[in-house]
């Protein structure tokens, strides 16, 4: 069962449909115990970064995802989720995050071309590290749904590149930590293969 | 670099996707769950869904079909039509829905963009503007294209943009189910005058048409249609192969 952590931001329900759309069972759940349970955690995640791990913080669960991701437990952050996993933010000030990724979030503004608009959203390439299992169902070069306005810059544990104006993590990977910059839930099949491919993970 | 989106549009009534010419005169097409089953398989990058009536009869969305199809299709969904009021807002993201775009609910109350940008982002609000030349100006059109709202429409959009809206659809009354193109000079004012997504609308008749607005206006960022889609007319990886062989940047 996957767990995705509930915590009151965002609208989580094509993401939980997206999981069944794959058959994949999924709960959306802010219950220690299920979450516990489960063999997989997704953190979700939209809005202000701040605000985020707040409220985040206030449940609780932030041990309880850091406890599990210790044991070797598969976690995905998905978009302001992945952003989440790094160490800070500098959204509006400078903020901590999980830290269970080495790294920075930073804003495109003064990052890129002033002619290109932010946030970055639609549809943009990936540029995939050869044979990871996560991505065995998608191939190098196929497009996937971005909306954001800050974003995680390419380091060692970069699995996943996009070029918008600049080169930055479209996809991070550290052991069992995993998490998308983009919206699996929204990009159609490639999508859907990269959460069949992080479904079928051991751990 | 992002790609341009195409973007089937369905409009519903009564559960059913209709087309018409000119707002009028419409024509049961399909299933909405179908139809948006199909296009997201055969390579639409988006895809929006207008309640048609729900502005002049005040209707709300039947948000049923929306959960439907948002449990089984995974491409961001627009949704508008009888958009008023932020709980509307909340209503149709509830069942699914990527972003929202806001008509008529904007021209009788401007604040609900800046209330819904607050809220939600910038980039979940979406204007959608029905736009007809009048006396030689661009006029803004309400309830479905049926009412002159006497504003001028380049100058109503700005102000939209600053007060939140993240992107704009710019639907062209008088090419809108004509068939011969979108309207280039219409669509190059609005591209000029704000720095947010446009969305294309109204006119196209042929995969032609697309090659040509991409190519009129390069920073343009995605063209919308319904019939032409709903009618196999042309067929989405057909008019992505052309695009591709124009050197358009698609998907």
């Amino acid at each position: 069962m996957i767990a995705i952590i509930d915590y009151g931001v965002g609208n989580l329900f094509s993401l939980e449909s997206s999981f069944r759309a794959i058959g994949q069972e999924v709960r959306v759940t802010d219950n220690t115990d299920e979450i516990r349970k489960a063999d997989k955690i997704i953190l979700p995640g939209v809005g202000a970064f701040e605000d985020a791990v707040k409220k985040l913080k206030n449940t609780g669960l932030d041990l309880v995802l850091k406890e599990e991701a210790a044991k070797g437990k598969p976690v995905m952050g998905i978009c302001l989720g992945m952003q989440m996993l790094f160490e800070r933010s500098f959204e509006y000030g400078c903020h901590e995050g999980l830290g269970l990724i080495k790294g920075d979030i930073i804003p495109f503004e003064g990052e890129i071309a002033s002619s290109l608009k932010i946030p970055h959203i639609g549809w943009n390439a990936l540029e995939i590290k050869e044979d990871l299992p996560i991505f065995r169902h998608i191939k190098n070069g196929d497009h996937v749904y971005f909306v954001h306005s800050y974003f995680a810059q390419v380091t060692e544990e970069t699995i996943a590149k996009c070029e918008y104006g600049t080169v930055f993590t479209a996809a991070v990977g550290k052991d069992n930590i995993y998490g998308c910059q983009f919206h699996p839930e929204k990009s159609g099949q490639v999508g859907l293969g990269i959460l069949k491919g992080f479904c079928e993970l051991g751990g | 670099m992002i790609t341009k989106r195409i973007i089937p549009c369905l409009d519903v009534k009564n559960g059913r996707v209709v087309k018409g010419t000119n707002f009028k005169n419409l024509n049961d097409v399909s299933s909405p769950v179908e139809l948006a089953r199909y296009y997201s398989e055969c390579g639409a990058d988006e895809l929006v869904f207008y309640d048609i009536t729900a502005s002049y009869e005040g209707r709300q969305l039947f948000t049923d079909i929306l959960k439907e199809v948002a449990s089984q299709i995974f491409i961001p969904l627009t949704v508008g039509g009888g958009i008023n009021t932020v709980e509307d807002f909340d209503r149709v993201l509830k069942c699914g829905a990527d972003k929202v775009s806001v008509n008529s609910g904007a021209i009788k109350n401007p604040d609900l963009i800046s209330q819904a940008a607050r809220l939600y982002g910038n980039q979940c609000v979406v204007l959608s503007a029905d736009i007809k030349r009048v006396d030689g100006q661009f006029r803004i059109f309400a309830k479905g294209g049926r009412e002159d709202t006497g504003i001028e429409a380049i100058g109503w959009i700005k102000k939209c943009v600053e007060m939140g809206a993240g992107e704009v659809v710019v639907n062209s009354i008088d090419t809108d189910g004509v068939k011969k193109g979108f309207d280039i000079e219409m669509l190059k004012a609005v591209r000029a005058a704000v720095n947010v997504p446009v969305i294309a609308s109204g006119g196209a008749g042929s995969a032609e048409d697309f090659v040509t607005l991409f190519k009129e206006i390069p920073d343009m960022d995605a063209g919308l249609a319904a019939s032409i889609f709903h009618f196999s007319e042309v067929l989405i990886p057909d008019l992505k192969r052309l695009m591709k062989e124009n050197d358009i940047n698609v998907r």
